[in-house]
């Protein structure tokens, strides 16, 4: 059953079209890698997804009964925080909140979920740090941290990796495939880095200019346009 | 001083100034952190100049002055905090339309009425000192059920505080809250007019969580901090102006003055 569709989708700001036309479906458990140059609506797919801007044309629904407190998501920039007090905890809290009906404090389940999440994120002896004093790359595991423990059964990232170390983005990409195959969590990912998305996702979408391309990764791998972007290397 | 602050406590009306005043002041510190984040620091001089508007036509409506002007300020502040993020009108240009634009009606309304009357003198620079025990009930009871929602919801607030769009994205109520903090700020800024006048209420808002921001790392700490700020600088303002015979709004006013001031030299001694 599809999760996530996108029938007939355009979206535009004011005039500008960003994207025409776009059509396709995720099943539970895909792995959904959108790559496409700079401006081609990426991050505004990703907002369309979530409900955060209507399309101009087309309807987004879930067949699945999706709902939007079992998303998880990671914004490609946090609107400027630059003199907000709050500590790692209480940023990475805040994302189990979803799963609160009506209580209005965090639980103990809260907790562990969030020091969890920490911990699998390495940011466990920055934990009462203020957030503004971190470094980008440790503010973007905070963030992911905080995406993970909203997650219940899809995880949206835009572009998760910038900013990481190349030692964290392999932990990265096998926390996010382990929470993929072993909780069944579906995973849309940004990410402009086409070689690791096309080993790591089930699934590519690619965004053009006046071309979409939407099918499984290794569809993709032998497809003209994987070709040119993948180096014509053939990928064992 | 001592005897002096005791003698202070002897007179019913400064108790009642006290009471009022305290809880008000706990009011507009724990939301204040939330609205100078927002960037709403100029919010408190809006709504109380939209307040003046509306009590100047309840004065010549002859209606009850505060069932007119909480419904007006709570829709003002709807405007300002809904709208503000959509419309072509930012923050703070639509507080600075808003400001002018009440105080113009009110003025109109009242020359056109009854002239000046003291009731309004009051609002304008506040009069504390002044309260009934009608006015004592409802203050109380106002800020109570400000400081239970802002606690019972604390957690939502912070969220859409930090980061609206994952609080969105994630299924978190974000126009609720918003409408809920629009709600309670109008609420306190009501109360708080009356003690501190329409011209210095902005003070009650947004000097604490200044002060309590330049030294505080956790969310938590800053809005218990400013808690605290807020209370302290408005007995001692209240004391001051007791024994020196000066105007209250103000000196409350300066005593935040002042803490700001220490706060800023610790944090500079501390940073090199
Ligand atoms: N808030 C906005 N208002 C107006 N136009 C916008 C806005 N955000 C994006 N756009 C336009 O929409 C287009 C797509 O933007 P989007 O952010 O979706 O691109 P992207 O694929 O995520 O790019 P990147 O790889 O740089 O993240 C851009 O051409 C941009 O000019
Ligand atoms: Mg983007």
């Amino acid at each position: 059953m599809a999760v996530l569709e996108c029938h007939n989708v355009s979206m535009s700001y004011g005039k500008n079209t960003v994207l025409n036309n776009l059509s396709f479906s995720i099943n539970a458990g895909d792995y959904l890698c959108i790559v496409g140059e700079n401006g081609a609506g990426k991050s505004t797919l990703l907002k369309g997804l979530l409900g955060l801007k209507k399309p101009s044309q087309g309807h987004f629904c879930s067949s699945d009964g999706l709902k939007s407190t079992d998303i998880g998501y990671l914004p490609q920039q946090s609107p400027a925080q630059k003199d907000f007090p709050a500590s790692v905890m209480e940023v990475v809290l805040s994302g189990t909140l979803n799963s609160h009906k009506f209580s209005p404090f965090y639980t103990k389940a809260d907790k562990n979920r969030a020091n969890e999440m920490i911990k699998t994120l390495g940011v466990e002896d920055i934990k009462d740090e203020c957030y503004r004093e971190l470094s980008g790359g440790q503010q973007q595991r905070v963030l992911l941290a905080r995406a993970l423990c909203a997650a219940k059964k899809v995880i949206l990232l835009d572009e998760p990796t910038t900013g990481l170390d190349p030692l964290m983005t392999k932990d990265f990409y096998k926390l996010i495939s382990q929470i993929n195959i072993e909780r069944g969590i579906t995973v849309i990912m940004v990410s402009h880095d086409i070689n690791s998305a096309v080993n790591e996702a089930s699934h590519i979408l690619y965004l053009g200019n006046n071309s979409h391309f939407f099918g499984t990764a290794q569809e993709y791998r032998e497809s003209e346009l994987g070709k040119k972007f993948l180096g014509g290397e053939p990928l064992a | 001083m001592l005897s002096s602050f005791s003698e202070m406590l002897s007179y019913p009306f400064i108790i009642r100034a006290l009471t009022v005043g305290i809880l008000v002041c706990v009011c507009a510190a724990l939301l204040g952190t939330n609205l100078v984040l927002k960037r709403y620091s100029m919010i408190g001089d809006g709504l109380s100049h939209v307040g003046f508007a509306s009590l100047a036509i309840a004065y010549a409506l002859n209606a009850a002055p505060l069932a007119v002007s909480i419904p007006v300020c709570i829709a003002a502040a709807f405007l300002l905090l809904r709208l503000g993020e959509n419309s072509k009108i930012k923050g703070d240009a639509a507080i600075a339309v808003m400001c002018s634009g009440a105080l113009a009606v009110g003025v109109m309304v009242v020359s056109l009425t009854s002239g000046m009357n003291t009731d309004i003198s009051n609002y304008m620079f506040g009069s504390i000192l002044a309260m009934s025990k009608n006015d004592v009930i409802l203050g109380v009871i106002l800020s109570a059920a400000v400081m239970l929602m802002y606690i019972l919801f604390y957690n939502r607030i912070f969220a859409v505080t930090f980061d609206e769009s994952f609080s969105t994205a994630t299924g978190i109520k974000t126009g609720l809250y918003n409408a809920l903090i629009a709600t309670l700020t109008a609420v306190t800024i009501v109360l708080g007019m009356r003690m501190m006048g329409t011209l210095l209420i902005s003070s009650l808002v947004v000097f604490p969580s200044l002060s309590a921001m330049r030294i505080c790392k956790k969310f938590k700490s800053v809005v218990i901090f400013s808690v605290i700020i807020s209370v302290v600088c408005f007995v001692s303002g209240i004391y001051f102006s007791f024994v020196f015979s000066v105007p209250t709004g103000a000196s409350i006013v300066s005593a935040n003055i002042l803490v700001f001031a220490i706060v800023f030299v610790i944090q500079k001694i501390k940073d090199r």
